[in-house]
């Protein structure tokens, strides 16, 4: 069972571009529109907060379903999932996920001397698009994302779009092990900010691990795992995609998904 | 002090990086969103409200029966994502429901436009653009018989109508000539796709584009209703000081030289 979220995870981000692209070519009333927003069921309104936040700061006076959605994404994603976007909703996760699986069956990030770029480039990327999109007057991050060419192209038609795709898979493969999803993308950063007290994390146990560092080879986001071997905790920051890598690759279930454990958390701090 | 200098010098770089980003970015985005011959769905806001409050989700290009609408993609060279139509391949064809505008989230398709005072959809509101005819390549203004722009047109002789004339150059027929109402004009592009030249000789431009504005200071005397904006009109009356000085005084008197 060394890929049971891993196929999961397919699943759900292959099935809802499904569902979308069924919308589109079949008629299909499920979830009809893109990632930007969505309509569930004919009648839930679903919204990308980060876009709403933008089209705001750019002057829009936004229709009433739009920010309901946006509302209920915000709350899921704060409540329950916290940066479960990235990991099982986003289509760019494929095509990264790609380029980092090539890129450790090469072996390059070994070879390849180590380029600098700060994880928390992509706070100021967050900032910079808020910042634009209020000097502007329109979504700046909305008219360069990716993960909405992707999305849209995959569903409406592609055009060019097929660049980005490209550009994303090399950038990640060549240039920085993960480049994109890891250090640059805003909305990513923003799901971070935005999840950062969410209910759902991996908690590690100390006493069963081994420190064999599986879990730290294959984690997207390693500085999350700190505590690895050193003590039992969730792991609270808010940069995990809660992509369950981590979970299954343990031999030694020393990880596994849990609700936040707050009480403990607190408990060992004070031990 | 030099845990100072490497803290100022990484800010700074930051700093240089992110007004480089922001430079490029700008660029940009202020290029990519200017596409003044874009074809917007029905009831959208102007411009470049349009383009601050569509999200972009398609759910308009979802709603429409006829596949008019669709999105930019890149290398469209039109703002990405945001949805438009070409009249030539698949024109607007004006249901009566008009189902693209109520399902917009955001109100960038706004629903109020198309009402009437009782809130019933009026078609007649729709407001995309106007035709326009090129009278050179129009085969109509050459004496050919051709009314298909004429017909095509679902306000047929309110928005397109044909002035008759006689022909001089044969003596003995008539001219069939299609002209535009712009006032009442949808932009449905219906006529465009018609159209039965090569290039078509009519096609629909966006208002900004194909409109003049006469101003406020012209009013129609001969129109009730325009002569109706001057009936509160106050003129004002000024006079000037006429200098009671002989002229000879005046130019004796060395002020001002």
């Amino acid at each position: 069972m060394k890929y049971r979220f891993m196929i999961l995870r397919r699943l759900t981000q292959l099935g809802l571009l499904g569902l979308y692209i069924g919308a589109n070519l079949f008629g299909w009333k499920i979830l009809q529109g893109n990632l930007s927003s969505s309509l569930l069921f004919e009648s839930i309104p679903l919204a990308d907060p980060y876009a709403i936040m933008q089209m705001t700061l750019a002057g829009a006076v936004l229709g009433f379903d739009v920010l309901l959605g946006a509302l209920i994404i915000a709350l899921f994603y704060m409540i329950i999932g916290g940066r479960a976007f990235c990991a099982w909703v986003c289509p760019v996760n494929l095509i990264t996920d790609a380029a980092n699986k090539l890129r450790r069956s090469l072996g390059i990030s070994q070879v390849q001397k180590r380029v600098y770029m700060s994880r928390s480039i992509r706070y100021w990327v967050m900032g910079l698009g808020l910042l634009l999109s209020f000097a502007m007057g329109v979504a700046a991050f909305e008219m360069i994302s990716p993960i909405s060419i992707v999305h849209r192209g995959a569903v409406f038609g592609m055009g060019l779009g097929v660049g980005a795709i490209v550009v994303i898979f090399l950038f990640d493969l060549f240039v920085h092990e993960n480049g994109w999803c890891g250090h640059l993308c805003p909305l990513g950063a923003f799901y971070s900010l935005a999840g950062r007290f969410s209910l759902i994390r991996v908690y590690h146990d100390a006493e069963a691990c081994t420190a064999c560092m599986k879990c730290k080879e294959v984690c997207p986001e390693k500085e999350v795992l700190h505590m690895v071997a050193k003590s039992s905790e969730s792991v609270v920051m808010g940069e995990c995609i809660n992509c369950g890598r981590c979970v299954e690759v343990c031999d030694d279930d020393a990880l596994h998904f849990s609700l936040r454990k707050f009480a403990m958390q607190a408990k060992e701090k004070s031990l | 002090m030099n845990e100072r200098r490497k803290f100022i010098l990484s800010m700074a770089r930051g700093i240089g990086l992110a007004a480089m980003g922001a430079l490029a970015w700008s660029a940009y985005v202020g290029e990519v969103r200017s596409a003044p011959l874009i074809l917007r769905p029905p009831g959208a806001l102007p411009e470049s409200d349009f383009l601050r409050t569509c999200i972009k989700c398609g759910l308009c290009v979802l709603a429409c029966p006829y596949d008019t609408l669709r999105l930019a993609a890149p290398g469209d060279s039109n703002p990405i994502g945001t949805p438009y139509f070409v009249p030539r391949d698949i024109p607007c064809y004006m249901c009566e429901d008009i189902p693209c505008v109520p399902v917009c989230p955001t109100g960038a398709l706004n629903e109020a436009s198309l009402k009437d005072e009782t809130g019933a959809w009026e078609i007649k509101k729709i407001d995309i653009g106007v035709a326009v005819v090129d009278v050179e390549a129009c085969v109509a203004f050459w004496g050919i018989q051709c009314d298909a722009c004429y017909r095509a047109c679902p306000l047929m002789d309110e928005a397109i109508y044909l002035k008759y004339e006689k022909n001089e150059r044969t003596g003995k027929h008539a001219f069939l000539k299609p002209v535009v109402n712009t006032n009442v004009c949808t932009g449905c592009g219906l006529c465009e796709r018609a159209c039965i030249t090569e290039k078509p000789a009519i096609f629909v431009l966006p208002n900004a584009i194909a409109l003049g504005k006469v101003g406020d200071h012209y009013i129609k005397g001969w129109d009730s209703g325009d002569e109706a904006r001057v009936a509160g009109a106050k003129a004002e009356t000024t006079q000037t000081k006429i200098n009671q000085q002989s002229a000879l005084d005046a130019l004796n008197a060395d002020e001002g030289f």
